[in-house]
C-alpha cells in the first residue's frame, strides 16, 4: 500500500462522512459544507489512484484544479442562494425538515 | 426513538457505501493501469509551448474542459449577479472602521496584485497558472470589499459585463480561429502555442478574480425598501 | 518517517471533517472547514501536486471561509430578531 494510497482511502472515508452528514443535517450551511466534504474526497480519490504506483499525473491534477475552481463557484452561488431563502422565509432549513435550528 | 432508528439506518448505509468505494478503489489500485497516458504526455510536453505539465494539460491538451468550464463560471456568475440586492456598494455600513485595516490594505493590495501576476507569469514553467492567480485577484478584491474602499467595477455595468464575459470570449476565438485556419477546433496554429496560452491565461485571470468577487458581492442582502435579513417576509 | 506521515495526515483530514459536521457553533464549524482546507493543501503538497495544493489554499481555505463566514455572521445576526419561523 502506497502512501498515495493512503490519500485515496482518505478521500473514501471524506465521501461517506460528507454523504452521511449531507442525509443526517438539516442545516442548508452545514449541508452544504458536507457536499464540499465529498468534492474534497473525490478529488483526492482522483489523484491518489491515479498516481498510486509514484509517478506524478499531471491530467488528474489539472482536472482536480479545474474541479476546486467550479466546486467554489457552485459553494458562492449556493451562499447567495442559502441567503435569499433565510431573507425571504427566516428559516435556515427546508420546510420539510424542521425548523431553522442550526 | 424512530429518529435514533433512522440516524443508525442512515449511517449504517453510508458505512457500507464507504465499504464498497474503499474496495474499489483497492481493486482498482491492483489491476495494471489501463493507459499510457502520462509517457504520452512526457513525449509531447515539448510541443505543448509550455514546460509546466499541469498548464500544458489545461491549456493545450484538455483545452476544451477549462473552455466548458469557463463557461460554466460565467453562467454561475450571471445568476448570482441576477439575484444581488445590495443597495450601493459606497454603503457606509460596509466601510470598516478599523484603521489598522485601512492600514494594513495599503500595502497588501499591491503586493497581493504583484503576487497575482508571478503566479499568472510562472504558470508556464513552474507551479502556478491562471486559476491560482484569479483566485488571490479575488481575494485581494473581497479584502478591498471588506475595508470598504469603493470599486466602481463591480457595479453592474460595462465593466462587469465586460469582465465577465472576457475570459469565455477571447478563449472561444481562439479556439474558433484555429478551426477557420484550418487546423481542428482548440488547435493552436504550430509555433504560437506558447504565444496564445499566455494570452488566453491572462484573459482567464481577469476573468475568474472577477466572477469570484462579483459572486462575493452579490451574497449580502442590503436593501432598504425590503426588510432586514432574517426577518422574513 | 514519510508513511506515518502520511497516515497521520490522513487521519487528521477524517477528524476535522467530523469535526466540521459534528461543531455546535456554526462559526466554530466553518473554522474547522477552513483548518481542513489547510490540511487538504498539506495533502496535495505531499502527493506531489504543488499547483493543486496552491489552489486549494488560495481557494478551499481562503475564498470559501470568507464567503462562509459572512453568511455566517448574517444567519446569527438575523436570529436573535425572529421569533417563530413563518409560514414561508
Amino acid at each position: 500500500m502506497s502512501p498515495e494510497l493512503v490519500y485515496a482511502l482518505a478521500g473514501v472515508g471524506l465521501c461517506g462522512i460528507g454523504v452521511s452528514g449531507f442525509l443526517l443535517l438539516s442545516h442548508l450551511l452545514r449541508r452544504l459544507l458536507a457536499f464540499n466534504l465529498i468534492g474534497s474526497g473525490t478529488f483526492l480519490v482522483l489523484v491518489g489512484l491515479a498516481q498510486h504506483r509514484g509517478v506524478p499525473d499531471p491530467v488528474p491534477q489539472a482536472l482536480v484544479l479545474t474541479g476546486i475552481v467550479v466546486a467554489i463557484a457552485a459553494t458562492a452561488l449556493a451562499v447567495v442562494l442559502i441567503r435569499r431563502y433565510f431573507h425571504l422565509t427566516g428559516r435556515t432549513s427546508l420546510a420539510e425538515d424542521g425548523d431553522g435550528r442550526s | 426513538m424512530w429518529r435514533g432508528l433512522q440516524v443508525l439506518l442512515t449511517l449504517a448505509a453510508c458505512a457500507s457505501l464507504t465499504g464498497v468505494l474503499a474496495a474499489a478503489v483497492l481493486s482498482a489500485a491492483g489491476s495494471p493501469p489501463p493507459s499510457k497516458l502520462a509517457e504520452q504526455l512526457a513525449a509531447s510536453l515539448g510541443r505543448s509551448g509550455v514546460e509546466n505539465p499541469v498548464t500544458a494539460v489545461l491549456l493545450n491538451f484538455r483545452s476544451y474542459d477549462t473552455l466548458l468550464e469557463i463557461g460554466v463560471l460565467v453562467i454561475a456568475a450571471m445568476a448570482g449577479i441576477s439575484l444581488a440586492r445590495t443597495r450601493s456598494l459606497e454603503d457606509p455600513e460596509l466601510r470598516s472602521a478599523d484603521t489598522l485595516l485601512h492600514a494594513l490594505l495599503r500595502w497588501f493590495i499591491p503586493l497581493m496584485l504583484l503576487l497575482a501576476a508571478y503566479l499568472l507569469w510562472a504558470g508556464g514553467d513552474r507551479p502556478g497558472g491562471a486559476f491560482q492567480a484569479g483566485a488571490v485577484l479575488a481575494a485581494t478584491g473581497v479584502l478591498m470589499r471588506l475595508g470598504g474602499l469603493p470599486m466602481d467595477f463591480v457595479r453592474p455595468g460595462l465593466l462587469l459585463r465586460l469582465g465577465l464575459v472576457l475570459g469565455f470570449a477571447v478563449f472561444l476565438l481562439v479556439a474558433i480561429a484555429g478551426a477557420m485556419a484550418g487546423e481542428a477546433f482548440l488547435a493552436y496554429p504550430p509555433g504560437t502555442a506558447g504565444g496564445l496560452i499566455l494570452a488566453i491565461e491572462v484573459v482567464l485571470t481577469l476573468s475568474i478574480g472577477m466572477i469570484l468577487l462579483a459572486l462575493f458581492v452579490a451574497a449580502p442582502v442590503i436593501n432598504e425598501h425590503e426588510p432586514e435579513e432574517g426577518t422574513g417576509s | 518517517m514519510s508513511w506515518w506521515l502520511d497516515v497521520f495526515l490522513a487521519s487528521a483530514l477524517l477528524l476535522t471533517a467530523v469535526g466540521v459536521l459534528l461543531s455546535r457553533d456554526l462559526f466554530r464549524a466553518v473554522v474547522m472547514f477552513m483548518a481542513f482546507g489547510l490540511l487538504m493543501a498539506l495533502a496535495w503538497v505531499r502527493l506531489r501536486a504543488p499547483d493543486v495544493a496552491l489552489a486549494e489554499v488560495a481557494i478551499g481555505a481562503g475564498l470559501t471561509g470568507v464567503l462562509l463566514l459572512d453568511a455566517v455572521s448574517h444567519f446569527q445576526r438575523g436570529k436573535p430578531e425572529r421569533s417563530r419561523p413563518e409560514a414561508g
